[in-house]
This record gives C-alpha cells, structure tokens and sequence, in this order.
C-alpha cells in the first residue's frame, strides 16, 4: 500500500537522518587514514603513536633505547604518589573513575550533552576534585597536573582510542575543532594542516615533521626526556611557534581541537608517557 | 585529497609575539656574512633554511626538503621583482603554500626583503 511505504520510507529517514548527520567525522578519519597511507606505505596504523619516528629508523632505535629506561621515570612516580594520596574525605582519584581509572583515557575527550562542552582527561581530573570539595589543579602545568596525568594516562596504556561524535551538538563542536585544525593563524600564516597533514614526514631544517593521525596517542611527552609537555602544551608551543597568540588551556577552542584530533586516532593504541627529542 | 586550509585568521595574525621578534640575530658580526644571508638563515627572520636547502651556500645547513631548494634563482626567476614579490606574498600565486608572506606580514622589512633577495640572487 502506498501510505503504508510512504511510512516506512519516512521511518528509514528518521533512523537514517542522524547517521548522515554524523557521516562527517567517520568520513573524514577514512579519508585521514587513506591519506598517510598512501604518504607512509606500509606502517602499520598502531606505530603512529612514534610520530615523526615512523619517518626515521635511527630515531626510533634511539627511542627504543630511551624507553627502556626513561629519565622522567621520577615524574611519572611523582604522579603516582598524587593519584594514590586520599582527599580530605578519605577517597581518591581511582573512585571518580570506572575500573578505578584503569583503561578510561581512550574514551576522552568526550562531550558532555549537559554542559554543551567536550571534556578532556585533565578537566575529568578537575571534576573529581570539585567531587570531592579539593581545589582544582591548573591545566596544563607541569606539577602537579602534568606529572599526575602521566602517571594516570599510563594506566590506560594499550587501550584503543574510542572517541564517539554522537549527537549533532557533539558535532558542532568537532567542526569547531577541525575548522581550527585548517585555519591560518598567526603571522606565519600557518594551519596545523600545512605542516601535520600536507608536510608530514619531510624535513623542516633539521626535523621531521609528526602526523597529524596518532597525535592523541601518547602524551605528556617529556622532550629532551625531561621537560613534560602536555598535549595542549604542544598546542600552546605550536601557536607561538606561529606567532599567533595562543588560546588558553582547556579553552573550547583547544579541547574542541584535542577532540576532533583524538577522533582522528581511533582505534589507535594509547601511550604514556614518550621520550622526545 | 580535497583538505583546504582556510583563510587567514586575521584578528590573530595581528597580535605578534614580540619575544620572537626581540631576539638577538644570530651569530650576527660573524666575518664574511652579509645582511641579506643571515636574514635567510635566522630562525626568527626569513628562516628560509626552515622549508628550502640552498646547496650553493656552504654554511647553509639544513635537510629541509618542504620547498625546493634555492638553486638556480637567476635563471628560474630571471625577473627580480617576481622573486621579491614570491617573497613579499607566496599566497597571491598559490593560496595553498605554507609559505609565509614575510612582506605581507611584516615579518621581514621591504628593506630586509630586499637584502633576502639580494642575497639568494647569487646562487
């Protein structure tokens, strides 16, 4: 009957409208993916977590070397001892999270429908201690933010990212952060794209440049092995680097970017922390 | 690969970081330098060693291979004034370089551009 496949052709488009709604980030990480395939022949997807190395044999042997026994291991205990001291009402940082913090960083960042804002793992540290009546931590500081996380992150090490973009609101703003991810800034002129897309894996003076797919995977990174840098903290340095001003940590701006470029690394296995040069 | 790099976030570009601009040229008074080549080669000023190799200048180090290496430049760019103005703004010819438009955004003077031009023009 006519009416009755106008109704099932109207039900398909409503269970189908969202799903083309949100065609855009899967369509835009296979594009990503087919992308440095082509530019990286024959690396598998989980070595992006080595950056720039996958372009560089002998890097990546010295960092092999480095990891064995990294410098920053003291900061990483640091952050342990952190994460394991009890707020003043006897809990800790392992019961804000599932499986007492074991394997929950893939999911991050996530947006949170009720605050219409993404949530990265620092600002789900922060909850935890607002949770809790204990002052927040500042973003994106070495101490104790940063030695804290590198010692949290690491326990979901080998977890898969798994960062979902479901809702268009969720939408908006990985839009907002790709839109980021392309425009021209500072008075260089420069979009992370031209570099960590377009220039990946050539040389800049004496340096490999990173791609952008894996970007998520490993952070803090801890450069030279001993100054922690945080993966917005790597923001903030690019955009200098620009000559932009930078926005601040846990900006909108900055955790819309760090979510749209942990989309991009699905499926990619987690890291923490890396040595870098 | 359809990426396109969006236009120019204006309001941003114009807030400079002075620290990058206050720092000292490197290496500045070193003997048979010439203004021109260590404007190319200052991390803070042309950087051009940053994108390009420039094979025919031998305290040229770099491995850069983002653009092509500067060689030839009287032959590939037999009028001047086109090498100057590639210079002043790459995007006019191409919006899609990541070069930056050192005149255009004052990052070098169109004095120092000049030097720049001068400079590369020998080899």
């Amino acid at each position: 009957m006519p009416s009755s496949l106008a109704l099932r052709v109207l039900l398909a488009l409503a269970v189908s409208l969202p799903a083309l709604a949100l065609a855009g980030p899967s369509d835009d990480r296979e594009r990503f993916v087919k992308f440095f395939e082509e530019r990286f022949p024959g690396v598998p997807m989980d070595d992006y977590v080595y950056g720039a190395l996958i372009a560089n044999p002998g890097g990546r042997e010295q960092y092999e070397q480095i990891m064995e026994f990294p410098p920053f291991l003291g900061d990483i205990e640091k952050g342990k001892r952190i994460w394991e001291t009890p707020f003043r009402n006897g809990r800790t940082f392992a019961d804000c999270f599932p499986n007492s913090g074991h394997n929950v960083v893939g999911s991050y960042p996530y947006f949170d429908q009720v605050r219409g804002k993404v949530v990265t793992f620092e600002g789900a540290i922060n909850a935890c201690l607002r949770a809790n009546g204990e002052p927040e931590l500042a973003y994106g500081e070495r101490q104790p933010m940063g030695v804290l996380t590198a010692y949290a992150r690491s326990l979901s090490d080998g977890m898969r990212i798994d960062v979902r973009v479901d809702s268009p609101a969720a939408l908006a703003k990985y839009e907002a952060g790709r839109d980021l991810f392309f425009r021209r800034i500072g008075q260089l002129n420069a979009a992370c794209a031209g570099c960590h897309v377009y220039n990946a894996g050539k040389i800049m003076r004496m340096e490999i440049i990173s791609p952008a797919l894996g970007h998520a995977t490993h952070w803090p990174i801890f450069r030279g092995g001993e100054e922690l840098m945080t993966f917005q903290g790597r923001f903030k340095r690019c955009m200098e680097q620009m000559r932009a001003v930078p926005y601040g940590y846990n900006s909108e701006e900055w955790n819309n970017l760090e979510y749209f470029l942990s989309y991009l690394s699905n499926g990619m296995p987690l890291k923490s922390s890396v040595f870098r040069k | 690969m359809t990426f396109k790099i969006g236009s120019h976030d204006f309001m941003r570009a114009t807030a400079v970081l002075s620290i990058a601009l206050s720092l000292p040229l490197a290496q500045a008074a070193d003997a048979g330098t010439s203004t021109g080549q260590r404007l190319a080669h200052d991390v803070y000023k042309g950087n051009c060693l940053g994108c390009h190799q420039i094979p025919g200048d031998p305290s040229a180090v770099s491995l850069a291979n983002i653009g092509p290496p500067l060689v030839g430049m009287r032959e590939r760019f037999a009028d001047r004034a086109f090498l100057r103005s590639q210079i002043w703004d790459p995007t006019a010819r191409n919006p899609q370089t990541v070069m930056p438009p050192f005149g255009k955004h004052k990052v070098l003077t169109e004095q120092e551009i000049d030097l720049v031009v001068e400079y590369l023009y020998q080899y």
